[in-house]
Formats: C-alpha cells, structure tokens, sequence
C-alpha cells in the first residue's frame, strides 16, 4: 500500500517533475485518477475459443489477476478493459465492435493469442478475421497459441503501465491512426 | 426382432423401390448405397414406419461436392435404437440447381443439419419449415464448401487482407541493397577480374 501511495503523489517517482519539487495540483490528481483507474480494470469476459480457458486460468486463484485489481465483469457498461480471447469470426466481429462501442471511455483492448492478433492457425479461412485490430483499436497484442497465464499477466501490466502515461488534458484518448491494416473500422449498422 | 445387417436392410428397399435404390457399396467400405432424388422422402417415410427396417433416428446429414461429376452428394446416416441397425445413404442432387426434399417430416433432427447443408453447399431442401443460414451470416455472399467458391473479399467493409510482417523486412533488404550498389560495384569488379586472372593460368596448367 505505502508503494501505491508513493506513486499516488507521482512526483517522487517524477526525476523532471521532482526537481520542481511542487508540482501542479492537476498534475497529482492525474496521477490519481490514473493510479485508481489502473488500479481497478475490469476487464470483459470475452472468450472466443481456446484462449478464454486461459483467460479464466489467469481470473482463477493460480495465476490471479484478481491482485491487480481486475475482476471480470459479464457487461461491456462495467469494463475498462475487453481482453479478445479467441478466434474472431466476421458473424462475432459484428458483435465484437458493438461490445466495445458499449464500452465507457476511457477503454482499453488487449488482443490475446494467434487468432486475434492476426487470424493465427485459421488465416485461410473463409469465415475468421485477419486480427481483431480490423474493427478495434488494440492497445495490447499478447503474443502465443494460447498465451499462458504468465503472458497473459504481463499483457495486463503493459496496459496498466499505458494508463500510468495517461494525460488527463486529452479527455480522450487521441485515436490511434487507422493502419492500412486496420483499414475496415467503420461497420456499417446490422 | 434382430438386427438387420446392411444386405438385408439393402434388399428390402431394393425390392420395395427397384432401381430407386443404388448398388450397395463395396464390402470394406462403410455399407452405404444412393437413393433417387425423386424418391428420397417416399423411401424415408418407409424407413421410418416399417416395423423390421424402424429407423428412428437420423444421425447425420452433411454433404459432399463433386464439380466434375456435376453433382452435390447429400450423404444421410440412419439409425434404429429400436433394432440397434446403422446404415448410410447418398442422394446426388444436380450441382446446377440442387434441391431435394426435406426430411423434416420425418425426422425433426433433419432440421438444423438441412440448414447447415444449405448454408455451406447451397442445397435448398423443398418443404423444409425455417431454411435459413445456421452458421454464417444471414448477409453472406456465396457457399464456402463448394469446391469453385472464392471468397468475396472480407466480409461488409472489413478486409480479409493481412500485410505479411515478413514483407516489411524484405522491403527493407531491398532498400538497403539499392542505397548499398553506389559504392559497392567497383570492389567486385576489381575482385572479379582479379579472380579470373588466377583462373586462366589454372585452365592453361
């Protein structure tokens, strides 16, 4: 707890911030807000296949996510965080951009295992989605078929690290530039 | 009442419906023989009422294509629980118009697995109560089992183009070999008649 607080007040941990030693009270309440918000990322439950074993293997006591704070909330309007776990099929892409649209801002993706990164073992296929970063922004790419738990966690802290960074002045996040890749965002109404 | 074996269960419809039936299939292979379209939901109806033949329930229903022979074989498993007898039946429907009867009067699990046959071959069955895509969008373009299906590219506005990350580096050998030749063309000119010379006396010797 006394580190949280330490990086609560943000400036101690701040080299340019601290030789100024005051710093600006927008600036500590950044760092608050930042602090609680990564502090308590929900993140949707969102197993697509395979991976979302893995996920509820990182929820469970072994692994447990639960130390960061994150809980698995079964509505997109309670997350912070959508963790696509799983194939992504165009019928489920749909409903994939349609949860995150669901989603409160400020709101953060990760994209977990092969197949949501980029298609993975079913690139081929007539029906799968070539990433899930065709239809959402991704912060996150978790990287294996499916990622252990382990991976898994460290993709959750590189997030909670993005939120650290946060700057409150943009009140929202500044949209990330569509790729070429990611060049289909726009889904038209069902 | 036993359980009848495959040639049995054969010749009965072979005599009630004459050359409805197919041949049945060779002996190592799973016993199977076709059924006339035009027959299909009259041998089926049978099937089912015969007290000795009793085929309660339908397995599984799933298709083949075959573009050169110009048909869609529609591939039935039929089961009794009541007599413990298996057996499989092939309907060719004609690849250009494929339509056949549906066998939801009969057996109520014909339902969905029509639906799913319909979604990927395009095999419409007549009578059937809901025939609607089961697995792919209702939107989509196309059956994707079909042997001559090519994909629409990507599906609404979301491509189904992926860069190869490897390209990206392979790009980038390319850069660095077209900035790289300015200096380098001398050396190997030099080298190469530097190699030659110790060549020729080598072939003279």
């Amino acid at each position: 707890m006394a580190t949280s607080m330490d990086e609560m007040k943000g400036y101690q941990h701040d080299p340019g911030a601290s030789t100024a030693l005051v710093t600006t009270s927008t600036n500590v309440l950044e760092n608050l807000i930042n602090w609680s918000r990564r502090s308590s990322m929900f993140y949707l439950l969102f197993g697509l296949a395979c991976c979302g074993i893995e996920l509820m293997q990182t929820g469970g006591p072994r692994a447990d996510l639960d130390r960061f704070g994150s809980v698995p909330r079964a509505t997109p309007r309670q997350s912070d965080l959508m963790i696509v776990a799983g194939t992504l099929t165009y019928k489920m892409a749909i409903r994939c951009k349609l949860l995150y649209e669901q989603m409160a801002d400020p709101k953060y993706v990760i994209s977990m295992g092969s197949c949501a990164n980029c298609g993975g073992l079913f690139q081929l296929s007539y029906s799968v989605v070539k990433g899930v970063d065709k239809i959402i922004p991704v912060d996150v790419y978790v990287p294996g078929c499916p990622p252990r738990p382990e991976a898994l966690t460290e993709g959750f802290l590189r997030v909670q690290e993005l939120v650290k960074r946060e700057k409150q002045k943009a009140k929202h996040r500044p949209q990330r530039a569509p790729t070429d890749t990611g060049a289909g965002y726009a889904v038209p109404e069902a | 009442m036993p359980a009848l074996t495959a040639e049995q269960i054969h010749q009965r419809l072979s005599a009630k419906f004459g050359d409805a039936i197919g041949p049945l299939s060779p002996p190592k292979k799973d016993p199977h023989f076709t059924i006339a379209p035009a027959k299909l939901l009259e041998v089926c109806r049978f099937l089912k009422s015969d007290p000795e033949l009793a085929i309660d329930f339908l397995q599984d229903l799933t298709a083949t294509d075959h573009p050169k022979d110009g048909v869609i074989k529609v591939v039935y498993h039929f089961y009794s629980y009541k007599h413990r007898h298996l057996f499989a039946a092939k309907v060719h429907a004609d690849r250009a118009n494929p339509e056949l009867d549906s066998l939801d009067p009969v057996w109520k699990s014909a339902n969905w697995m029509e639906r799913e046959v319909f979604d990927l071959f395009g095999v419409s069955f007549k009578g059937h109560p809901d025939l609607r895509r089961v697995l792919l969008p209702e939107d989509w373009v196309g059956h994707p089992l079909r042997k001559d299906y090519s994909e629409a590219g990507g599906y609404r506005d979301i491509s189904n183009v992926r860069d190869n990350p490897l390209d990206l580096y392979l790009n980038l050998d390319r850069m660095v070999k077209a900035q790289k030749p300015a200096p380098a063309p001398p050396a190997p000119a030099a080298a190469a008649p530097a190699a030659a010379k110790p060549a020729e006396p080598a072939k003279g010797a």
